[in-house]
Formats: structure tokens, C-alpha cells, sequence
């Protein structure tokens, strides 16, 4: 080895020492608001230097890689440009670049250095293409479904665990294959295939009320196989990013399931299609109040404390805009306006936080459950828009609901809870909701955009 | 050095890793889920330096194919995912008509109490 290229690589190595801290603050500076987008620059000024780093690297020909940089910029930009309500589908087709990525330079490196891997070698590399590959089609799945280009509702058939169990069990036989006889290379591409494969089927079962934890689930499975490829590569750059994103998406996974007081395994394993069956009974019309949007104005302006409790449907109708307007038209007029989110409202982790926040609406208004939900029995109007389980007092008492133990937002304690909906039908998961029925319940049927924009307009005009 | 001290490092270097994440990430506000989710997407498309040497170094044709589809697919995400970053993170605003905020918690943070 000459001096010379000892010195380059001291450098390269430097530089991803300081890009490694640098992605540590990034994370570290997203902790709060206002000092989130320092958290931004840090990241990109590790990534600038990752990247110029590498480049370093003696007798490389840079003209693919030019290619390849500018024409993934072509496609990034408009993917970091799309609508907010469109963010969940984003983030999981991300994961599923992420994972081909980590998939595609798993592969070449084992058909590079096969057959000489030594065992260690080849369980991680096994483990960066199985876990890379189910993302892939997972990730897409998933996307599909925000999208709704496939069906939301989860497609159940009889046998799916053992066929998804056999599977895996497949890619693991091929997998201790290799590890025994790294020569082996007409196995490999069936290892990826069933990995391909089994991605599809783990989230074919999966609904759309699910899909906070799934996508945090991958996003947990996409770090662990980019960690795997810097075992691969001994990039302990790599590895550290990986370790960084795949401890992300655990925590976000257990805290969605937590939400939802799931598992994990019953979540992957154990789809929302028996509760549709259950639900299906409960067909007796029990009585309910309905208002009108200028009771439903006159009721606003004379309270006190308002909290808003926001949910997908809401996101749905396109509605945070005039929710904005009736924000500025009760805090006008002295109301204390909050709104109260939920571990898993919207499609993902902290989404509806961030519809809210398009909309314009301060974040410190913005409040979790665990924060707001002693508040209720203080408060005078809840005012539910779009949002269904997670407000169902069931979930609290009746042992036999499907989500029984499911925390919940504690709006049935509020002294008037209002509810738009557009008609009694049941919500996503089929539950019935006991708060429609309660006697301090007003029911404001109609489209949630519509019909915010009628109590606007009516605090505008009919009180002065 | 032989594989084994090496990999054995690499352990080192996983699982430290792996629990500065495990604390960090542990204090991000949920207010900020969404953001840091396509930030940690936008990072972990670091996998993008190990791409780059595929195609550099241009060993077989497979290997230059797949560092190329890898290389664009995780650019993608870096530009994305800092981009989107960017636009969620300009629209959380404060109530409170602060007059500098941004300035100061970085420095306690840094500083400790």
C-alpha cells in the first residue's frame, strides 16, 4: 500500500466520523420544534460529506455515478414535493427505495465475492437481502394501499400464517445454504424471490387503520438491512445510520402498538378481518340528537373550552383548512380551542400533527392524549370531526369490543361532545360507537369540510 | 487485522449505535413523528456511498447495473426525504409570537443545566 492512498483513506474515514455525529445531532435536534430544523442542515451537511468522501476513493469512474445522482435527484424532487395528506404512501415507497438499494449492492457483493464468504459474512449478508427484499414489496404494498390503488380492507384466505410461515422458513433453508456452501449461486436469486414474495403476503392481511404501525414496522426493517450492508461493506458509517434508523422505527412501531393495544405479532399475524364478522350484528336503530350547524354555532360560541378531536375522515374530506377558520373564529371570541391527538389518528405517526400544522394551526395547540385527556371533564364542547375508534368509551368498558383496552381519548366526559359524521353507518373497523348514543351527544350529520364551513359562516354572520 | 476482529468491531459499533438511537429518538417530540420518520429515510440513504463504489470501481456488469438502479433509488430518497423534511418543519409554528427561539435551546441543550 502506498502512503499516499493510506492518507486518502485517513481522510475518507474522517469524514464519516464527523458525518456519523452530525446524522446523531440531526436526530438529536428534532427532539422539538424549534430547534428541528438545525436537525435538517446537520443531516445534509453529513450527507454532502459522506457522499464528497467517498468520491475520494482512487480509481473510480464517475461518470455512472454523475448519471446516477442527477437522475435520482429528478425523481426526489418530486417526491419530497407532494401533498401532505399523500405523506404516508411517500414514506412507505421510501422505504421500498431505501430496501432496493440496500437489496440490489447486497446481491452484487455476494455474487463479487462468492464463493470465498466466510460463515459470519454470509448469515449477515443473508439477513441485509431477506430483510431488504420483504421491505421492497412490503414497502410498495403498503404505498398501494394509502394510494388506494389495492384494496385497503385486509384480505384474509384460510392458511395465510402457515403459508407465510413456510416461506420464511424456505428463505431461511436457502439462506443456511449459503452460509454451509457460499458457492452455491443458482440459490441465491430464490432466496430474494421468496423474500420478494413473502413481503407481498405479510401485508396483504393488513388494513388501513393498521398502517401507522406497519409503516413504522418497515421503516424499522429498512434500517436493520441498511446496518447489515455496513457489516457487509465494514462501513461503520453505515452501520451507525442503519442502527439510528432501525432504532427509530422500533420505538415508533412499539409506541403505535401500544396505541392500539396490540402486539406486534397480532398485528402482522392477526388482521382486522374477524372483527367486520362480529360487528355485523348490532342492527337495532337506538335513538340519537342531531343539530343543525347553527345550534351547533350557537353551542361553540357560548363555551368556555373547546377541544377539537381530529381524525383520518377528517384529512379525508380536506377539511383542516376550514377547521383553521373555526379556530380563528372561537379564539376570536375568547374560546380556549385545543385539539387533541391521538397516538394513531391519520396514516402514519404524528400525521395529523402535521395536516394541522399545514393548515396553520400552532403546534403548541396541538395536544397527545396522554397530555389532554384529564382536561375533558373540564371541558364544555369536545368536538369530534372524522375520528371514530379512537373516541369509543367501549374500548374502556365493554370486555367484548374488539378494541377493549384500546386507549382512547376521554371525550365522552366533556359536558356537550359534538360528533360530525356524514351518516351512522359503523367506522373503518366496523365497531359500533356507544358515544353516538350517549345523552350528552349531538350528532352534525354531513361532510366534515361542509359542514365546519356552515358553523363558520354562521359565528361570522348570525352573533355579530 | 483478520474478519473476525473486524465483525466483531462492527458488533461494537451496531449496538452503540443502536442505543444512542434507542435515546435519542426516545425524546423526539410525537409532535414531530411525521418529520422524523422521513428524516431517518432521508440518513439511512447513506447505503448510497456503498452503491457509489459499486459503480466506481466497475468489477462485473451486474454489479455496475444493480450499484446504478441502488444509487439512483437511494438518491431519490436523500433529495426526497430532506426536501419534504424541510417543507413539514417550516410549518409548525408557535402561537407564542417568539421573537427568536430558534437560537437558544440548541445552546442549552449543547450546555446542560
Amino acid at each position: 500500500m502506498t502512503p499516499e492512498l493510506g492518507a486518502t483513506q485517513i481522510v475518507i474515514e474522517l469524514l464519516y466520523l464527523v458525518a456519523s455525529v452530525l446524522f446523531i445531532l440531526s436526530l438529536k435536534w428534532m427532539s422539538s420544534p424549534t430547534t428541528a430544523r438545525h436537525g435538517i442542515w446537520a443531516g445534509e451537511i453529513g450527507m454532502v460529506l459522506a457522499i464528497g468522501g467517498t468520491l475520494l476513493n482512487h480509481g473510480m469512474s464517475y461518470h455512472l455515478i454523475a448519471i446516477g445522482l442527477v437522475l435520482g435527484t429528478i425523481i426526489g424532487v418530486p417526491l419530497g414535493r407532494v401533498a401532505m395528506t399523500a405523506v404516508p404512501q411517500r414514506t412507505a415507497l421510501s422505504h421500498a427505495f431505501g430496501a432496493l438499494c440496500v437489496t440490489l449492492v447486497g446481491s452484487a457483493e455476494f455474487y463479487l465475492r462468492s464463493p470465498d464468504i466466510s460463515p459470519f459474512m454470509m448469515s449477515v449478508l443473508s439477513l441485509e437481502v431477506i430483510l431488504g427484499g420483504l421491505t421492497v414489496t412490503g414497502s410498495l404494498m403498503a404505498a398501494g394501499k394509502l394510494q388506494e390503488i389495492l384494496p385497503q380492507r385486509p384480505l384474509t384466505y384460510k392458511g395465510q400464517n402457515l403459508v407465510n410461515f413456510l416461506l420464511l422458513a424456505g428463505a431461511l433453508v436457502i439462506a443456511v445454504t449459503l452460509v454451509l456452501h457460499p458457492g452455491s449461486r443458482s440459490l441465491f436469486p430464490f432466496m430474494i424471490l421468496i423474500a420478494l414474495a413473502f413481503g407481498v403476503l405479510l401485508i396483504i392481511p393488513i388494513g388501513g387503520a393498521d398502517m401507522p404501525t406497519v409503516i413504522s414496522l418497515l421503516n424499522g426493517y429498512a434500517g436493520l438491512s441498511a446496518a447489515a450492508m455496513g457489516f457487509v461493506l465494514n462501513s461503520k458509517l453505515l452501520i451507525i445510520a442503519g442502527a439510528l434508523d432501525g432504532s427509530s422505527g422500533l420505538i415508533l412501531s412499539i409506541i403505535m402498538s401500544k396505541a392500539m393495544n396490540r402486539s406486534f405479532t397480532n398485528v402482522l399475524f392477526g388482521a382486522f378481518g374477524q372483527v367486520q364478522a362480529a360487528a355485523a350484528g348490532g342492527e337495532e336503530a337506538k335513538p340519537v340528537r342531531s343539530a343543525t350547524p347553527e345550534e351547533a354555532a350557537a353551542i361553540l360560541s357560548a363555551a368556555n373550552r373547546v377541544i377539537v378531536v381530529p381524525g383520518y375522515g377528517m384529512a379525508v374530506a380536506q377539511a383542516q383548512h376550514k377547521v383553521r377558520e373555526l379556530y380563528d373564529a372561537l379564539t376570536k371570541r375568547g374560546v380556549d380551542v385545543r385539539f387533541a391527538i391521538h397516538p394513531v389518528a391519520g396514516r402514519m405517526p404524528g400525521h395529523m400533527n402535521v395536516l394541522l400544522a399545514e393548515a396553520d394551526i400552532p403546534y403548541d395547540r396541538l395536544i397527545e392524549m396522554d397530555e389532554i385527556n384529564g382536561d375533558f371533564p373540564q371541558t364544555d364542547v369536545a368536538l369530534v370531526i372524522g375520528a371514530n375508534d379512537v373516541t369509543n368509551p367501549a374500548a374502556r368498558t365493554d370486555t367484548t369490543s374488539p378494541i377493549y383496552g384500546m386507549p382512547i381519548l376521554d371525550v365522552d366526559k366533556a359536558h356537550t361532545v359534538m360528533v360530525i359524521k356524514r351518516s351512522m353507518n359503523p367506522g373503518f373497523a366496523g365497531i359500533d360507537n356507544p358515544l353516538y348514543y350517549l345523552d350528552n351527544t349531538l350528532m352534525l350529520f354531513g361532510d366534515a369540510k361542509a359542514f365546519v364551513g356552515s358553523i363558520v359562516r354562521e359565528l361570522a354572520g348570525g352573533h355579530g | 487485522m483478520n474478519s473476525t476482529s473486524t465483525l466483531i468491531n462492527a458488533l461494537f459499533i451496531f449496538v452503540l449505535a443502536g442505543f444512542i438511537g434507542f435515546e435519542v429518538i426516545r425524546r423526539v417530540s410525537p409532535l414531530l413523528h411525521t418529520p422524523l420518520m422521513s428524516l431517518t429515510n432521508a440518513l439511512d440513504a447513506i447505503a448510497v456511498v456503498g452503491a457509489i463504489v459499486l459503480v466506481g470501481e466497475h468489477k462485473s456488469h451486474l454489479a455496475t447495473v444493480f450499484g446504478f438502479i441502488a444509487v439512483v433509488a437511494a438518491t431519490s430518497n436523500i433529495v426526497g426525504g430532506f426536501v419534504i423534511t424541510d417543507r413539514m418543519l417550516k410549518m409548525f409554528k408557535s402561537s407564542r409570537p417568539a421573537s427568536q427561539p430558534a437560537a437558544k435551546p440548541v445552546a442549552k441543550s449543547v450546555g446542560g443545566q
